[in-house]
């Protein structure tokens, strides 16, 4: 200490400090948050996969044709590989666990920044509800979205009450208190992330027939809430400035219950707006669907067998009605698939041994 | 606006860099209009409350200020031709004037608190007593309790007291007097600040100055410590407890005792450690409001060390006045006559000292839990008072009462005394509480304790723990003076790493966010 | 001066009140002992003190209390 410093008051005893000192120790403070947070943030490899989804599109090849937007009912629902196989057309599927319609526009929105499909499907369940029920289903469609101007409308049309747009930002306020949950896992994947889908595709195998379905209750108020409409009419005209064919569908999953009066609205909206809509619940018979063996949850999504009934129906559908060719025989596009593929092979063998099916 | 919460920190952060911007005459009206905005997040209308607060003490004040000012020129002026008679007629007519503005303001804002805080309680109680003899019922009002109305309207008073004693002139600008009263840090949970304390830090104009922000800082973050980490993690076990009175009993209830006492010194020690911090990046100072409480040796000492602010309050401008009043002095000569001058002495004192005790109570809380709970505290230090001379005798007689261990003795039986009277601001009814306590004393009721039902796990209760020992250790290291400026001397590599470590501690430890219900402060409610 | 010492250590016989000087600051009087105090000062030097007069710089030392009644014995 320099001899006037030690004749200082209480308050000045603190020793003085380099700027190089300050600035090398806000490095170190910023890369060790950084470090804490990307371990703490949940990696969703094993148990709920659903969470990794939204990111893992931006690893893919941007150059799809179709774009799936919604919720279980899409990504259980079909397979891109059978579309692929059978139709030659590539196509991706950006579903995640209770998308609620509002994420879907955003997450629509976001895909459009990467390419330009020709067609987008849309499955219209979510329209029944007007605003997000689980701040746990908002995590798992937002967090993996890429920061832009979507991700942002993303977040300010799903927080709840108690979320906060600064949680989205820094996610280690959200997950902070997972330091005593910490698996091997989380030391694992803090860097990388595991495929865990086949382009947005969520794969089950296993069987469990629809026995008795729970009885329906009626609704005391049947129709869509005014910010569920809004979004579909942003989805809409979306669609219709870029020139991008928009198809309005209702997956052939039993439950939860598709009113009959739910399905006269979006009837209604769409010839108003001269869009296609397909209940594929009256389409089961055409699509070939056996609810004895083509469910793995009795009757809530697809397996492997239904998804790929399913596709084949749409990839028909498509061909005839929409147009689209078969892009069979493009070189990089074959290598692509040829990868996909066979991950996608190798699941189906993984998962037969895991849930002992022949 | 909790300080728990992010907008309080955004906010602090907004106020800090306009405080060292604007011209430093512009600072404390900045801190004014701060307060307002801090105090409109609760609610617009509760800024009408603390308004009339600020508006009729003001007036009161000047009023008296301005008597006593032309009290003593006309004094002056007429030493000469004034009899000691005259002089002593014309000062017993100015002080009654003084006197009537005094009562106005206490009228007035007393009532405000009693109608918002304590109508409902005595809409209960007639209802009580109505219930013996008729079905006829009052109803209750729905009546929210404007944010900090205990404290701003105790420390108005106070300030009201002192001008009207002479101890100072009153504040002749409105706006700074609404700034003394406003002053968002310690709005929600005192400490009730005097005047002459907070007035010359409060005015002045505070260069930007490092190190106080930094150690305001530092200070914050210690106090978020103590809430979040500690405190809040408490409390969700205590919660529990409480919540469910006939399940849990026994052992858990022995054990949520000592939880609640722990949980509640993390509370309220944490919030002030915020408020003085704040303050203090403001370069404001402001007063302790604990001294190491659970170092105490008796519940008398205790109540020195714990909430300062508040029992300094009580005994200053109502304990004292109580009992040196004219009324008091004769209530004391009868009762020497009747009783003879030792215990005829005392009855005074120690009535004087129930009316703190009870009025302590329901300052607490509006309900008979609360005043059961002051009035305990009374009992207690009365009975220790009149034991006095046996404590004398023993620490004569017995070697070993002067030893460090016997200190340490002492230092757990005061706890424990404090953590057995706690339990009365747990429970709301008092019948809860006392068969809750007994039941530690009953084997059967200890049937299923566990400390894994409590809603914390393993982890949670070394968390506990190991910040226990933290604070412990930070508390036996303060005696020797502040740990910050211990601290301080170290190099900065030191400095960074404990203080970094301490905010990745919060962050990770802290409670708060979704899965967490972000507990209030405990003190918020009074 | 003698009067208020003999009233003092008749209070705390234990306490040298003629070198003590933080009476109030070390918590050696607390707020009973001060009642009891002010009661028996009224009674011995007939003056009147009342709660305004009940500051830390006026009952820290047997001097400081001194000063006290000799200023309010002025005042009257």
């Amino acid at each position: 200490m320099t001899p006037d410093s030690s004749s200082t008051t209480a308050s000045d005893t603190r020793r003085r400090v380099s700027v190089p000192a300050v600035l090398l120790s806000v490095l170190l403070a910023i890369l060790v948050l950084w470090l804490l947070q990307r371990l703490l943030v949940p990696k969703y490899v094993d148990g709920i996969v659903e969470g990794a989804f939204v990111a893992e599109f931006y690893g893919a090849e941007h150059d799809h044709d179709l774009i799936f937007v919604g919720d279980c009912e899409v990504y259980e629902n079909f397979s891109p590989v059978t579309l692929w196989q059978e139709y030659g057309i590539n196509s991706y599927i950006r579903g995640s666990a209770e998308q609620y319609i509002f994420q879907s526009y955003y997450l629509l929105e976001d895909t459009l920044m990467y390419e330009h499909p020709k067609a987008v499907v849309f499955n219209i369940q979510s329209l029944q509800f007007d605003k997000s029920r689980s701040e746990a289903y908002n995590r798992m469609s937002i967090e993996g979205m890429r920061w832009s101007p979507y991700k942002v409308g993303a977040i300010n049309a799903s927080k709840t009450e108690e979320e906060h747009f600064l949680d989205y930002v820094f996610p280690i306020l959200r997950y902070h208190s997972r330091w005593s949950e910490l698996t091997a896992a989380d030391f694992e994947y803090m860097f990388k992330a595991k495929k865990v889908t086949h382009n947005g595709y969520y794969m089950r195998v296993d069987v469990r027939p629809v026995t008795t379905l729970p009885p329906v209750k009626p609704l005391a108020d049947y129709s869509f809430g005014e910010n569920a409409w809004a979004y579909l009419d942003k989805i809409v005209q979306c669609c219709r400035e870029k020139d991008i064919q928009l198809i309005l569908i209702k997956a052939p999953s039993l439950y939860p219950h598709w009113y009959d009066q739910w399905d006269q609205q979006v009837k209604a909206y769409a010839a108003e707006h001269q869009l296609p809509y397909y209940n594929m619940l009256e389409a089961t018979e055409e699509i070939g669907l056996d609810y004895s063996t083509d469910t793995y949850d009795g009757g809530l999504h697809m397996n492997l067998s239904g998804a790929e009934k399913c596709a084949r129906w749409l990839g028909k559908l498509l061909t005839e009605k929409y147009s689209f060719e078969s892009r069979r025989g493009e070189k990089h596009l074959e290598e692509v698939w040829t990868g996909i593929i066979s991950d996608y092979n190798a699941e189906i063998e993984a998962q037969k041994i895991k849930y002992g099916i022949a | 606006m909790l300080f728990t919460s992010y907008s309080f920190i955004a906010f602090l952060a907004v106020l800090l860099v306009l405080y060292y911007l604007v011209p430093r005459r512009f600072q404390a009206p900045l801190l004014l209009a701060a307060s307002c905005v801090f105090y409109l997040f609760a609610g617009p209308l509760f800024l009408i409350y603390i308004a009339v607060t600020t508006v009729t003490v003001y007036f009161a004040g000047l009023r008296i200020g301005d008597g006593l000012k032309a009290q003593s020129a006309y004094i002056k002026e007429h030493k000469a031709d004034l009899s000691p008679e005259e002089k002593k007629a014309y000062k017993d007519s100015a002080k009654r004037v003084r006197t009537r503005w005094l009562v106005l303001a206490l009228v007035i804002n007393l009532g405000i608190l009693a109608a918002v805080k304590y109508l409902n309680f005595a809409i209960s109680n007639i209802n009580g007593i109505l219930s013996l003899f008729s079905s006829a019922r009052l109803d209750f009002l729905s009546i929210a309790l404007p944010l900090g109305i205990s404290y701003y309207t105790l420390q108005s008073i106070g300030y009201l007291m002192d001008v009207y004693r002479g101890a100072y002139e009153p504040e002749r600008k409105l706006w700074r007097f609404a700034l003394f009263i406003s002053f968002f840090p310690q709005l929600i949970q005192g400490p009730i600040s005097r005047y002459s304390d907070l007035s010359p830090t409060l005015y002045a104009e505070h260069p930007f100055d490092m190190n106080s922000l930094l150690r305001g800082l530092e200070r914050v973050l210690w106090g978020f410590f103590k809430k979040l980490v500690i405190a809040d993690r408490i409390f969700i076990a205590v919660g529990e407890i409480i919540g469910d009175p006939a399940a849990y009993r026994g052992g858990f209830i022995l054990f949520g005792m000592f939880l609640y006492t722990v949980e509640l010194y993390a509370d309220f020690t944490g919030g002030i450690d915020i408020t003085i911090g704040v303050a203090q990046m403001l370069g404001i100072e402001l007063r302790e409001n604990f001294n190491r409480p659970y170092f105490s040796t008796s519940l008398k000492e205790y109540w020195r060390r714990w909430h300062i602010s508040m029992c300094s309050w009580f005994r200053d401008y109502l304990f004292y006045p109580v009992s040196t009043s004219r009324w008091m002095s004769r209530f004391k000569k009868w009762n020497v006559s009747r009783f003879g001058q030792k215990v005829g002495k005392r009855i005074p004192v120690y009535a004087a000292s129930f009316i703190v005790w009870f009025s302590t109570g329901l300052w607490h809380g509006a309900s008979w839990n609360f005043i059961f709970w002051g009035l305990l505290n009374w009992a207690v230090l009365m009975i220790s008072e009149e034991l006095e001379p046996l404590y004398d005798r023993f620490r004569k007689a017995v070697p070993f009462s002067q030893s460090f261990g016997y200190k340490i003795f002492m230092m757990v039986r005061t706890f424990c005394l404090v953590a057995v009277m706690n339990l009365f601001d747990c429970y709301a009814l008092l019948s809860d509480t006392l068969s809750c306590l007994g039941s530690i004393f009953i084997p059967s009721a200890w049937q299923g304790f566990s400390l894994g039902v409590l809603g914390l796990s393993a982890a949670d209760y070394i968390v506990i723990i190991a910040g226990c020992a933290l604070m412990l250790l930070v508390s036996i290291l303060s005696v020797k003076g502040d740990v910050r400026e211990q601290i301080a001397k170290k190099p900065y590599a030191v400095r960074f790493v404990l203080y970094f470590g301490l905010f990745i501690i919060i962050l990770l430890m802290g409670v708060y966010g979704i899965g967490y219900d972000s507990g209030q402060f405990i003190y918020n409610r009074f | 001066m003698d009067q208020l010492l003999e009233i003092l250590s008749n209070l705390h016989p234990d306490v040298d009140f003629e070198m003590e000087d933080r009476l109030i600051d070390d918590a050696i009087l607390d707020s009973l002992d001060i009642v009891d105090l002010i009661t028996a000062i009224s009674d011995e030097f007939d003056v009147t003190i009342t709660a305004k007069d009940i500051m830390p710089e006026n009952f820290n030392s047997a001097e400081a209390m001194y000063d006290l009644i000799q200023r309010i014995r002025d005042e009257e």
